[in-house]
């Protein structure tokens, strides 16, 4: 088996056993439960026998291990249970979340990630100039600001202001393309500047890095424009690293997600956390944090495996 | 002992200050603004932390100088009161991170071995939730109250202390010093505080500058959607969900909460980038 195989699937495996543990943790949290589930429900007027029924009927006489075997093949086959606040079912509470919450991170992503490459890019060619300080100026103090911030600034200019975009994204399953594309507009802006600057320093930087090579100097030496030395030379071999840096910052967009939609009311998985963070609805915070949390791994492990496969000097391990 | 010379530590600390980029000096006027307001609250407005003296949203006027929020209490004094609140729970909770993080970080560098690694591989997998997505998990169970988000945050955090501080006292614990005084028999408590934390001791300062901004926006963040900081206490996340209301009648009231929250995130950058920088040696050209 050839070398470069092994290390990706030893990649894979160890992101596997990760998003196991990982599960492992989102269950027993809610073993530490002053009481549990049951009690939470009935509330404080139920009596024993009622509590020892519905103890029964949910499973939790069982002992822990096999809670956690039956709940984990429950969530491997699609079944998330059932909400405690309205006892709706919560993979069909989540279904449509899940689809505007992706729709927004998409959205958002296609505007960052070629924004950001052009940027940091540009900065890494115009390195030291007027051009690059500002850039840089504009990156840190991004990076400091909370989304909040972003997102009313955002809301006041645009929307208050200038009117452009509504300042709630409210959308339902009827609306179109162009309406959904309108509605999330403002939180898709907002969620860029967010991951943008990160984005925008990590190009640089691995730009930069690559300009010193000696090849690079090579290429200079021979007479050709910057402009060649920087798209024909560096940028083939600068591809590993700028791709990590993107599927890194997308997962930094999960963060981002949540702040987002619950200021412009963006009916997505985000908001659905927070708002069963309040009602204390464990079962539904579970079942998201799962999603938000398997979404960061595979991310993580997407990054990790992409490095490998095209950075020609991890495929020769010493 | 040796005595400590006041005048001379003023001495070097107003040369340093004088010698220092423009950049870094705004940050540390803002910081002491912070920090003189976050002390001098009470002295400072005309009216209690939590008191009702008008009616709702009342706009900017002689008596009001920022108007009133949701439930009619003056918004400037909140502002000032929130510097203690929002400033002082990010604060202590960066401590007991430190704390924590710091002495693990250590004790998995002396000992190494088996204790290295289930803490490595522990703070990894910890590592691999989203820090917001787990504290909020956390918070469902734990419940909204101060206590539970200072633990909650400086547990997670405590993380990232960790490995920066387990990283570089295991390049301490090899040096010939270290070595010796294993040697002469000294015990892993002295080891640990008396040989190595006070050669790691500069990169865990400029270290927690980065922590505590990130803290306090994280705080910042969860106040925002009414899971931290719980009313009737003054905190600036919190102040901006009360009046975001009034943003899309373009009043820009509730930007000066999320405004200072993001000023002094934006202060502490410049003042640790500026530490880094000296710190290293590097020099602008």
């Amino acid at each position: 088996m050839a070398p470069i195989a092994k290390i990706i699937g030893q990649r894979v495996a160890l992101g596997m056993l990760t998003l196991w543990i990982v599960s492992v943790i989102i269950f027993a949290g809610v073993q530490f439960l002053p009481g549990d589930i049951a009690t939470e429900m009935l509330g404080q007027s139920a009596t024993a026998e009622t509590i020892a029924a519905f103890r029964k009927s949910l499973g939790l006489d069982l002992p822990v291990h096999l809670r956690y075997a039956y709940w984990l093949a429950d969530v491997l086959r699609g079944d998330l249970g059932t909400a405690l606040s309205n006892g709706r079912d919560i993979g069909e509470l989540i279904r449509p979340r899940l689809f505007n919450t992706l729709f927004l991170a998409l959205t958002a992503a296609i505007m960052a990630v070629p924004s950001a490459l052009l940027g940091g890019l540009l900065s890494a060619l115009y390195r030291n100039t007027f051009f690059d300080r500002l850039i840089n100026v504009f990156t840190l103090s991004s990076i400091s600001l909370p989304e909040f911030f972003i997102a009313y600034i955002l809301i006041m200019v645009l929307s208050a202001k200038a009117g452009i975009f509504p300042s709630l994204a409210d959308v339902d399953s009827t609306a179109g393309l162009a309406g959904r594309l309108n509605a999330v507009a403002l939180p898709a802006l907002t969620l860029t500047l967010a991951v943008l600057a990160h984005m925008t320093r990590m190009t640089r930087t691995s730009i930069i890095n690559l300009l010193a090579n000696q090849y690079i100097e090579t290429a200079r030496l021979k007479g050709l424009p910057e402009w060649r030395v920087l798209v024909r030379h560096a940028l083939p071999n600068a591809w590993a690293p700028i791709v990590t840096v993107v599927v890194l910052n997308l997962a930094y967009l999960i963060t981002g997600v949540v702040i987002v939609e619950v200021v412009f009311v963006y009916p997505g998985l985000g908001q659905l956390i927070v708002d069963s963070v309040q009602k204390r609805d464990i079962p539904v915070v579970q079942a998201c944090s799962l999603i938000f949390a398997a979404t960061y791994v595979l991310l993580n492990l997407t990054a990790d495996v992409l490095s490998i496969v095209t950075n020609p000097r991890l495929m020769h391990p010493k | 002992m040796t005595v400590i010379d006041v005048r001379s530590i003023l001495v070097v600390g107003g040369r340093r200050f004088v010698s220092a980029p423009v950049s870094a000096k705004f940050g540390m006027v803002v910081i002491a603004a912070y920090v003189l307001a976050a002390l001098l609250a009470p002295h400072l407005t005309p009216y209690g932390e939590a008191e009702i003296v008008g009616t709702q949203f009342e706009p900017w006027s002689s008596k009001f100088w920022l108007g009133t929020d949701n439930l009619g209490r003056d918004m400037l004094t909140r502002l000032a009161f929130g510097a203690r609140n929002t400033i002082g729970i990010a604060l202590l909770t960066t401590c007991l991170a430190f704390s924590i993080g710091a002495f693990a970080g250590l004790a998995a560098a002396t000992f190494a071995g088996w204790l290295d690694q289930i803490l490595a591989r522990l703070v990894d997998v910890l590592m691999s939730i989203p820090q917001l997505i787990f504290a909020l998990l956390l918070l469902s169970i734990f419940g909204t109250s101060v206590s539970a988000l200072v633990v909650v945050i400086a547990l997670l955090d405590s993380t990232r202390v960790f490995r920066l501080s387990r990283a570089v006292a295991i390049n301490v614990a090899v040096l010939d010093y270290v070595e010796a005084a294993r040697l002469r028999g000294e015990g892993a408590t002295w080891i640990m505080t008396r040989e190595i934390l006070p050669n790691i001791a500069p990169t865990l300062v400029a270290e927690f500058g980065l922590r505590f901004c990130f803290v306090f926006l994280l705080i910042s963040a969860l106040s925002f959607l009414g899971l931290g900081i719980q009313p009737p206490t003054a905190d600036w996340g919190s102040m901006v969900r009360d009046s975001a209301t009034l943003i899309s009648y373009g009043d820009i009231t509730p930007l000066l909460p999320a405004g200072a929250i993001a000023l002094l995130a934006v202060a502490v950058n410049l003042v640790v980038d500026w530490l880094l920088h000296s710190a290293s040696g590097l020099h602008d050209a």
